[in-house]
């Protein structure tokens, strides 16, 4: 029995040592205490309505989000706006880049028709700009150690914090290579990036009047882009613990249906 | 060997006779769930129910994936993500398949583990082992081309890279991968005829599962002491075995339940932790990632397969040998392959004539340490080539070929054997004071 548990544990062992390598080895990231993360976090909902501000008025003027339908802001478990809200939204959206967004040209017009709430977020990659889709689940911020992936156990796969550990990486200092600026960035793997530092603090104004520093707008965004990436982390969290709940009391009974089936073989007495 | 003497259906009204005299089915299934087992049977027997479940699981939740996905290069990773955000229930479905997969993976390597340490391959199983091991090939080509049809960058690169290898064969290799991928490179007509695969497999592989469980239905199973039940009699079997119904059924599903509850917290609350966050970036083949790293599940025969660099003197001496003609890359294909061959062949290169692991003392260290062999290939596997790394996969490699190719066959010569117990019976009450009537 003894020898039975041990080459499972170390068969889990090895299952959990293997998605410790993973995209972009970069500087140190650090921690962040996301209200989403572990089995009962759940996303904050005015965090997550900054986060839009941000993305609309920052982000979106480069990157864009074409796996994210707009109507997905007004569901639950999101930034849950009204729905009103969203279709106002939607339609004041500007397609920046009509090349990547041909589903939504208007010949007539010869310009983006308006979108509406059943229109995806605009793709928008006209500056090399990566889709911020699912930005937050296509980087990992931790790694290690020694390739165990228990880091990535303990903390998560760190997207969220890789966002914002770019978004504050930066020193300051520039070069010029091949007619491309790259700006200094501590925690992009080659350490220096193409994009320009997005944020510096203050650039946008909460109407809750929620702090704009700059490291508090990193962690919006970050949380606003780990819900586009992952719009279902609720629903998904519940399910897990109604199937966790219902499987431990469905177990426990067949733990002791197994013990008093078995009792008159072994030999011992059963009290059920 | 045609089974272990027990009750036999017996239909006693009209309208059972009646059936059972067209289509013996009611005793087919009757004799099926009744078979007698070995009463000692301990948790690791627990593995081919847990394995049953999973493909059940792939096969479901796969079919209702199906009707959301469009195997295309312009639409899988739009398909994919829209199976995500707008299928009900779709996000559940997707995180259920891809994560079934590795504990489809983790289930099969307890499973063929125990058959190593019990030496369930020997004699009169050894078609039960084989079969097991052509389903263990198609469930890697299964998984494989599954991991390829979200098409993210992983899917796309692992894909170039795996495919690739068939390239590594002389003369033959690029025509053969020009032919598996349907042209010179990984494109539409690659993840077409993978979705279409991904597809079929699994109905050859529950075909293989019915086989598997007939082949040792007839034999019986193994037991942990490899003493086989007594059949002079009906009474004497009774006091070795216990119908599989009701007892076995219920262990085995109180066994479920404990893996399914890990299962569903993976699932629930961690469903990437086994990816890789490369898949989900859309593939491009004009950019290919830092690290190309399989899925958890091939890491061993990866790093068998990247074991051998042209530096190895083995490597050098068989290209000498073959004037070039086997050169490293193809030598590391074939010591992938032969890996898994060399798990095939154990049933004749086991030379012992004790079964169990239990009662062989200079076994059990060698066995052990080919479990820790196994788990250490895996880890290097997702680690970089260089530094100390190729040595580690080399060291492992070589132990791996070892094991199966020169310690087994010595080993049944050298060892002497601990005394087994007369019976399953007294192996039994030796765990359980108590049950002597």
């Amino acid at each position: 029995m003894i020898k039975n548990l041990t080459l499972s544990a170390l068969t889990a062992l090895g299952l959990s040592a293997t998605a410790a390598l993973a995209a972009g080895e970069g500087g140190h990231i650090h921690d962040v205490d996301f209200s989403f993360e572990g089995p009962f976090g759940k996303y904050d909902q005015m965090q997550l309505q900054r986060g839009l501000q941000i993305y609309t008025e920052v982000c979106s003027s480069c990157h864009g989000m074409k796996f994210v339908p707009i109507r997905t802001l007004a569901d639950e478990g999101g930034p849950q706006l009204p729905e009103d809200q969203v279709r106002a939204y939607a339609s004041q959206l500007l397609v920046a880049d009509e090349a990547s967004n041909m589903h939504l040209f208007d010949y007539d017009e010869g310009a983006a028709r308006p979108l509406t709430e059943n229109d995806h977020f605009p793709a928008n990659n006209a500056q090399n700009a990566p889709d911020l889709s699912l930005m937050a689940k296509a980087r990992a911020g931790f790694h290690g150690p020694a390739g165990t992936g228990i880091n990535q156990f303990l903390k998560g796969i760190g997207g969220p914090e890789y966002i914002v550990a770019i978004l504050t990486g930066y020193t300051g200092e520039e070069k010029v290579e091949a007619g491309t600026t790259y700006y200094e960035n501590t925690a992009f793997s080659t350490g220096w990036i193409a994009m320009a530092p997005p944020l510096y603090g203050e650039d946008v104004e909460f109407a809750d009047g929620h702090s704009n520093e700059l490291h508090h707008e990193a962690e919006d965004i970050a949380a606003f882009l780990m819900w586009a990436a992952e719009p279902k982390m609720m629903a998904r969290k519940k399910a897990g613990f109604v199937a966790v709940t219902f499987l431990v009391i469905l177990t426990s009974l067949l733990y002791l249906t197994n013990k008093k089936l078995w009792a008159p073989h072994k030999g011992k007495k059963t009290t059920l | 060997m045609s089974g272990i003497p027990h009750d036999h259906y017996e239909p006693k009204t009209t309208l059972t006779k009646g059936v059972e005299r067209r289509l013996p089915i009611i005793g087919l299934i009757y004799n099926t769930l009744m078979i007698p087992t070995p009463k000692n049977l301990n948790w690791m027997w627990i593995w081919g129910i847990v394995l049953a479940f999973c493909l059940a699981l792939q096969i479901v939740t796969g079919i209702v994936l199906v009707m959301h996905y469009t195997p295309h290069v312009d639409l899988a990773f739009a398909s994919v993500e829209h199976i995500m955000r707008d299928v009900n229930g779709g996000h559940m479905l997707r995180y259920l398949h891809a994560n079934g997969a590795s504990l489809f993976f983790f289930a099969v390597y307890l499973h063929i583990f125990r058959g190593l340490y019990y030496g369930s391959y020997k004699a009169p199983r050894e078609i039960t082992w084989i079969i097991g091991m052509i389903i263990y090939l198609l469930m890697m080509a299964t998984g494989f081309m599954g991991y390829v049809l979200p098409w993210g960058q992983m899917s796309f690169w692992g894909a170039t890279v795996i495919t690739g290898l068939f390239g590594a064969i002389p003369f033959i290799g690029e025509p053969i991968q020009t032919w598996l991928l349907g042209g010179p490179a990984v494109d539409n007509a690659t993840l077409n005829r993978f979705f279409s695969l991904h597809y079929l497999l699994p109905f050859v592989i529950a075909g293989l599962v019915i086989v598997h469980i007939w082949a040792f239905h007839n034999t019986g199973n193994n037991n942990p002491t490899g003493v086989e039940v007594r059949r002079t009699s009906k009474a004497e079997a009774e006091k070795d075995t216990l119908p599989f119904w009701p007892y076995f059924v219920i262990k085995d599903l109180f066994a479920l339940g404990v893996v399914l509850i890990a299962f569903f917290a993976v699932v629930g609350f961690m469903p990437n932790y086994l990816g890789h966050p490369d898949n989900y970036i859309e593939a491009n083949p004009l950019s290919t990632p830092a690290h190309i790293v399989p899925e958890w599940y091939f890491l061993p025969f990866y790093a068998i397969l990247r074991a051998f660099t042209a530096d190895v003197w083995a490597v050098q001496l068989v290209s000498m040998l073959t004037g070039g003609i086997v050169d490293a890359k193809f030598f590391g294909v074939l010591a992938m392959f032969g890996a898994i061959i060399a798990m095939a062949l154990v049933p004749w290169l086991d030379t012992s004539s004790v079964r169990s692991g239990k009662y062989r003392p200079s076994f059990k260290w060698w066995f052990w340490l080919l479990a820790v062999d196994f788990v250490v290939l895996m880890w290097v596997g997702a680690m970089p080539t260089d530094g100390i790394y190729p040595y580690i996969s080399l060291i492992g490699a070589t132990y791996w070929f070892a094991y199966f190719f020169v310690i087994l066959p010595l080993l049944g010569v050298l060892e002497k054997p601990a005394p087994l117990p007369a019976s399953i019976e007294e192996d039994f009450a030796s765990h359980y004071p108590g049950a002597a009537e």
